[in-house]
C-alpha cells in the first residue's frame, strides 16, 4: 500500500510497498483511510524534535476512513461504517478512561508512561503507524472511532478527530468566565479553533498573538477576534499589559508549543541546540501576560524534557496552570452539535488538498509556510475515485 | 460575572457553553471508586508480542495493546535498548533516544543503497515545492550552501598547506 515514511529530520517520502496494515488485538480495526491531515504537531516530529522516532514511521494523527476489517471483540463497529478516528488510543477501562481522560489511557503505550497511545507519534506515544497511508490499524476499535453523521461533511468530520476538539478543549481549560479577556498565542489550526471556542464560552475579549500576517488576517474574520503581530509590537508583554487596563489577561491560551519564534535564546536553545524540550517563547509570554490569579491553558506540544519558564512568576501570581491532550471521545458529542448547529464550520481552515503520493511536498509546504499554508489535507488515490 | 453588555449578537454560540459553577473546569480529578487502588482495572486482552517491543521502566509491563512496527535494530536499536534502563524522568534517556534517533537516519540511508535505492533527497526534503512556491528562498539557499562550502574548503586547504 502507499504510505508516508520518515527517513530523518525534514525528509518524509512515499513508501509504495508498505506492507498492509494487519489485525493483532481481537479488539483491533482496520481503516481504509479517505482523509488524512498533516497536523502542527507532526511537525516536531518531521523536524526531529521528539525522542524515539524511528525511521520507517508513518506518521498521521487526524484522519477518517471506511472500516475494511474488524477483530473478533469488536462490537460496535461494522465493516463499511464511515468512522472518524480520535487522535488518542484509549482502551476504555484504566482508571483514567474511566475519567474521561481519554488522552491518558494507561493501556495503549508501553514506551512512556506520561503520554497515551496516539497514532503515528513516535514510539514515545506507544509506537503506531498513523494514518497518513491508505490503510491503518486502529486498536480498541469500540472505544475511539465514531461512525460519522451522515450529513457531516468529511472535511468537518476529520477535523474533529484533534484540531477541533484540541483548540475547544484549550479555551474550556482556560475555565472562561463570561466576560473574560481570553489571549491566544499561536494562530495555527489549533489557535483558530482555541479563539473561535472562546466565544462559546462567553469570553468578552478574545486577542490572537502570531507573526505570520495571512494567518491572522483568517483569525481575525474567521474566529471575529483582535489580531496582532509581535513583530510589530516589540515588547508582547508590555503590550498586553496596557490593552488590559495594566493588568493582564484572565486566560492565556498556549497554543503554539515547542517551535514558537520571537525569543532568539529560546530558539537558539531549544530548537537550534535542543538543550531544552523546544522553545517555551509562547508559554513564557503566557504566564508574564496573565492576571495574577488567572489561567494558563497549554495545549501545545512539548518535549518530555524540560524548559526555560518564569516559573517563579506562576508561584508569585498565583497562577493556574492547566494542560492536557484533548480528550477528543468525551468532547465529540457537543462539538458534532456545534458544527451540525452552524455554531463552527471547521473545514474552512483547510486551505491543501494534496495527494498522498505529494506527501514530501505536502510537508515542506506546512512547514515552511509556503503558498499561505494554514491545515493541508493528504487525499489517498481511493479517495479521489 | 463581569459586565458583559457589549452585543455579542453576531458571533453564533456567544456563551453557549458558559458554566459559571464549572471550577475548575477540565481537567479536574474526578474521584471514582477504583482511586488509589492501583491498576486494579479489569484490563483488556493482551497484545501477544511477536517482535521486541521496549518499555518504560516505569510501568511493570507492556501495555495490553502497543505498535509492532520498526523494531529496535542495529546501532540504534542498541542504544535504545540502553537507554530504556533509565525512566522517563531521567534527561539520559531522552538524549539516548535522540541519539539512536540519528543514527537511525545515517542506517536508513544505507539500508537504502544496500537495496539498490538511492534517496532522492531533493524530492524528500520537498524541493518541488520549494522551486514552485519559494525560487528565492531556494536560491539563497543554494548560495548559502555553496558559500559555507568554499569557505570550509578553503580553510582546509589553507590548514594542510
Amino acid at each position: 500500500m502507499l504510505a508516508m515514511n520518515y527517513r530523518g529530520p525534514y525528509r518524509v517520502r512515499l513508501d509504495r510497498n508498505k506492507p498492509m496494515p494487519e489485525i493483532e488485538h481481537s479488539s483491533d480495526a482496520i481503516v481504509r483511510v479517505t482523509r488524512s491531515c498533516i497536523c502542527g504537531s507532526d511537525l516536531h516530529l518531521y523536524h526531529g524534535l521528539v525522542p524515539d522516532t524511528r525511521v520507517g514511521t508513518t506518521f498521521g494523527h487526524e484522519f477518517i476512513g471506511v472500516v475494511e476489517e474488524i477483530g473478533d471483540a469488536v462490537q460496535n463497529l461494522k465493516v463499511g461504517d464511515n468512522v472518524l478516528v480520535p487522535f488518542n488510543i484509549a482502551c476504555g477501562k484504566c482508571v483514567f478512561c474511566e475519567q474521561q481522560l481519554y488522552g491518558n489511557c494507561h493501556e495503549s503505550n508501553p514506551e512512556a508512561t506520561a503520554v497515551g497511545g496516539i497514532f503515528g507519534y513516535s514510539h514515545t506515544a506507544g509506537g503506531f503507524d498513523g494514518g497518513q497511508a491508505e490503510y491503518v490499524r486502529v486498536p480498541y476499535a469500540d472505544v475511539g472511532p465514531t461512525v460519522i453523521p451522515e450529513d457531516m461533511d468529511h472535511d468537518n468530520a476529520v477535523l474533529l478527530t484533534d484540531v477541533f476538539p484540541t483548540g475547544y478543549q484549550a479555551a474550556e481549560m482556560g475555565g472562561i468566565k463570561p466576560g473574560d479577556t481570553v489571549v491566544v498565542f499561536g494562530a495555527g489550526p489549533v489557535g483558530i479553533m482555541a479563539a473561535k471556542s472562546a466565544w462559546l464560552f462567553g469570553a468578552g475579549r478574545v486577542i490572537v498573538i502570531d507573526h505570520l500576517e495571512y494567518r491572522l488576517e483568517f483569525v481575525k474574520n474567521f474566529a471575529q477576534c483582535e489580531v496582532y503581530n509581535f513583530r510589530s509590537l516589540g515588547d508582547v508583554v508590555l503590550f498586553l499589559k496596557k490593552t488590559t487596563d495594566w493588568l493582564g489577561a484572565d486566560v492565556c491560551i498556549d497554543a503554539v508549543g515547542c517551535e514558537a519564534a520571537g525569543d532568539a535564546m529560546q530558539t537558539i536553545t531549544g530548537r537550534k541546540l535542543m538543550l531544552q524540550a523546544g522553545s517555551a517563547t509562547a508559554l513564557h509570554w503566557a504566564i508574564n501576560s496573565v492576571k495574577k490569579g488567572g489561567i494558563v491553558s497549554i495545549v501545545g506540544v512539548y518535549g518530555p524534557t524540560g524548559n526555560l519558564i518564569p516559573i517563579g512568576n506562576v508561584v508569585n501570581k498565583g497562577i493556574t496552570i492547566r494542560a492536557n491532550q484533548a480528550s477528543v471521545k468525551r468532547l465529540l458529542p457537543k462539538l458534532i452539535d456545534h458544527i451540525q448547529s452552524g455554531r463552527i464550520d471547521p473545514k474552512q481552515i483547510i486551505t491543501h488538498r494534496i495527494p498522498l503520493e505529494e506527501v514530501s511536498d505536502a510537508y515542506h509546504i506546512f512547514s515552511a509556510k509556503l503558498d499561505n499554508c494554514i491545515k493541508p489535507i493528504l487525499i489517498p488515490p481511493s479517495a479521489r475515485k | 460575572m463581569k459586565n458583559t453588555e457589549r452585543d455579542y449578537s453576531h458571533i453564533k454560540g456567544w456563551g453557549i457553553d458558559a458554566d459559571p459553577l464549572d471550577v475548575p473546569a477540565y481537567p479536574m480529578k474526578r474521584r471514582t471508586e477504583n482511586d488509589n487502588k492501583g491498576m486494579i482495572w479489569e484490563r483488556p486482552a493482551q497484545q501477544p508480542a511477536l517482535v521486541e517491543v521496549l518499555h518504560s521502566n516505569e510501568r511493570p509491563s507492556l501495555s495490553a495493546v502497543f505498535g509492532t512496527p520498526n523494531p529496535p535494530a542495529g546501532l540504534s536499536g542498541k542504544i535504545r535498548r540502553f537507554a530504556f534502563r533509565y525512566s522517563e524522568s531521567m534527561i539520559r534517556h531522552w538524549l539516548l533516544l535522540l541519539l539512536a534517533d540519528r543514527v537511525n537516519v545515517i542506517e536508513g540511508v544505507k539500508e537504502d543503497i544496500q537495496s539498490g535505492h538511492i534517496p532522492d533527497f531533493f524530492g524528500e526534503l520537498g524541493g518541488k515545492a520549494e522551486l514552485k512556491y519559494n525560487k528565492a528562498g531556494l536560491v539563497r539557499k543554494i548560495a548559502l550552501g555553496s558559500l559555507i562550502t568554499i569557505v570550509a574548503v578553503a580553510w582546509l586547504g589553507r590548514k594542510r598547506r
